[in-house]
């Protein structure tokens, strides 16, 4: 089904290489017709090249300028306000840049978003998960111009090969001057990242602190070559940062096994790793809601378990 | 300085949304009710900023009469005064903005405080389509927030760790989970709470058209996943992992 949209898409990058993100907002927009993309940064020749050979593709445009260096989005939301006169969706992926630029794009246009689709089913119609992921709504939007986000998991990867975008040089908006990037501390992290990891193991309260978070997850993680992921328990208590929560409010995650260790299985947690192919739990109490959902279970002290299993793999 | 901070009155934390069975959506009848635990965070740190110079704290809540429930907390944590607008029909994110917009014009806050996303809808929307309207900053996924003079820098929650930016007055600013811990009010302050000036309109008198945009068409559970099998110990894990075709 290919409804007959001219779809304007965020192009999510770090600078150099376009997000998987992006891809699987890619694959949403080209349901709804036409996938245009939209590069904003600055010096993103290489990214814009990138763009433009992802399957699929027509028109790339770019919008390189300092004003556009950080994706804020009191800058990015004008320049996606003028490109939406000649598209009808703008479709993002439902990254932290996604979530925070779409709504405000929305209120722009005078559209109501909608938030973290999980299919498309027309022009006008999609489903999306509500309260936290234990209901999905079928919602049909009125508004004659569509603003949507994309959640990663639910839609398969447009192909990075393939395709001949033309790149075409948008002018700047320039600044709206209320905001200003100071900076960043981006987690430096040799494993795989959560949202494209194709196994996780993720670790909950149960590992107590930051060093046996450290010396029993992250040595079977790393034996995996797998994603390291963290309940919303084991980051309030300050055992790893924010970007490794898992969850309603966090990281939303599909990989092919999730290993949950000392996870007990808050809705809120399995409403971010429930789609899964494979989900494994250990954890020493039995009637811990994770054995609900999960594959295969090992009811056992992880302390032993783990690093037994890492030994063993 | 006045800070506003709208608050939404939610399915509570703890309590399993169930789907009604006609498909229409998720049964609210007869179960507890609370307010938006990210709203509970930005209640909490505009009580935070009274110790940084904020003299007002004004909170309101669009929906049903019950919310009014929702204010009398936030007020009895320590908002000021609140404001309840009625609505007969559900007001989506863009309608809350707009109404939203209103209020800001009369009472001129510098700062609006709001939880970045209702655990109902999920939507994360209204504080962007607020900042959107106003032509103000916006920073989202607030894990912390300092005022300084004519400007907020907020140290923002996102997906590769943390960014700072700064944003000047008047500006909106969304509350993560990791910003503060919300305190419990105490039995005394939940009996002044209910002396605190509460005032009533409906979205009529702000002239903002709610109409919602979206039609919910069904509302359905998600497809459940069946529990697996559990084993005994590492070497048999080991071995069906294998046969899994995993780490092998």
């Amino acid at each position: 089904m290919t409804a007959n949209l001219k779809t304007l898409v965020w192009v999510e990058h770090d600078g150099s290489a376009v997000k998987d993100a992006t891809l699987a907002a890619v694959t949403a927009a080209s349901q709804l017709g036409e996938v245009h993309l939209l590069v904003a940064g600055q010096g993103v020749d290489s990214v814009a090249q990138a763009a433009a050979k992802i399957a699929g593709v027509g028109k790339v445009h770019v919008a390189d300028d300092a004003a556009y260096a950080h994706a804020l989005a009191e800058n990015i939301a004008p320049l996606v306000v003028e490109l939406m006169g000649h598209h009808d969706a703008f479709v993002a992926p439902s990254t932290t840049t996604g979530k925070n630029v779409a709504p405000r794009v929305a209120a722009l246009l005078d559209v109501m978003q909608i938030s973290d689709i999980l299919s498309v089913e027309s022009a006008d119609t999609f489903t999306r998960p509500i309260y936290a992921g234990n209901a999905i709504a079928t919602v049909q939007s009125s508004d004659a111009k569509k603003v949507i986000t994309v959640r990663g998991t639910a839609f398969e990867k447009a192909a990075t090969e393939g395709g001949s975008g033309e790149i075409e040089a948008v002018a700047s908006q320039g600044e709206t001057g209320v905001s200003t990037f100071v900076n960043a501390e981006i987690a430096q992290n040799a494993r795989p990242e959560l949202t494209s990891a194709k196994i996780i193991v993720s670790g909950g309260r149960a590992l107590q602190n930051g060093e046996n978070f450290h010396s029993i997850i992250e040595p079977l993680a790393d034996k995996l070559g797998a994603g390291v992921g963290a309940s919303r328990a084991a980051v309030d208590a300050g055992y790893v940062p924010n970007d490794y929560q898992v969850g309603q409010t966090g990281k939303i995650v599909a990989p092919e096994v999730y290993i949950a260790v000392g996870i007990s299985g808050a809705i809120q947690h399995l409403a971010g790793m429930k789609d899964s192919k494979v989900i494994v739990a250990i954890n020493k109490d039995e009637d811990a809601p994770i054995f609900q959902v999960a594959d295969i279970g090992l009811v056992g002290d992880l302390f032993k378990v783990v690093p037994e299993l890492t030994e063993k793999l | 300085m006045k800070v506003l901070v709208p608050v939404k009155r939610v399915l509570d934390y703890n309590v399993k949304p169930r789907v009604k069975a006609d498909g229409t959506g998720v049964d609210l009848a007869n179960v507890k009710m609370s307010m938006n635990p990210f709203d509970e965070i930005a209640v909490e740190e505009a009580i935070r900023l009274k110790e940084k110079g904020v003299t007002e704290i004004v909170v309101v809540s669009i929906g049903e009469p019950k919310a009014q429930e929702t204010l009398r907390t936030a007020l009895a944590m320590g908002a000021d005064r609140a404001i309840l607008v009625t609505s007969d029909t559900k007001v989506e994110p863009l309608g809350v903005a707009k109404i939203l917009a209103k209020i800001v014009e009369e009472e001129q806050p510098q700062l609006v405080i709001l939880g970045k996303q209702a655990i109902d809808d999920d939507n994360n929307q209204t504080g962007q389509m607020l900042a959107g309207l106003l032509g103000w900053g916006q920073g989202t996924f607030a894990s912390k927030v300092e005022l300084g003079d004519g400007v907020v820098t907020v140290t923002r929650e996102v997906d590769g760790g943390l960014e700072t930016d700064s944003f000047k007055l008047p500006a909106i600013v969304t509350t993560d989970l990791r910003l503060n811990e919300p305190r419990y009010a105490s039995l005394p302050n939940i009996m002044k709470a209910k002396s605190k000036p509460l005032a009533q309109k409906t979205a009529a008198d702000y002239g903002v058209d709610v109409t919602p945009r979206l039609t919910t068409l069904k509302v359905v559970e998600p497809g459940k996943r069946q529990a697996g099998i559990k084993v005994a110990d590492v070497d048999e894990l080991v071995t069906k992992l294998h046969a899994m075709g995993i780490a092998r």
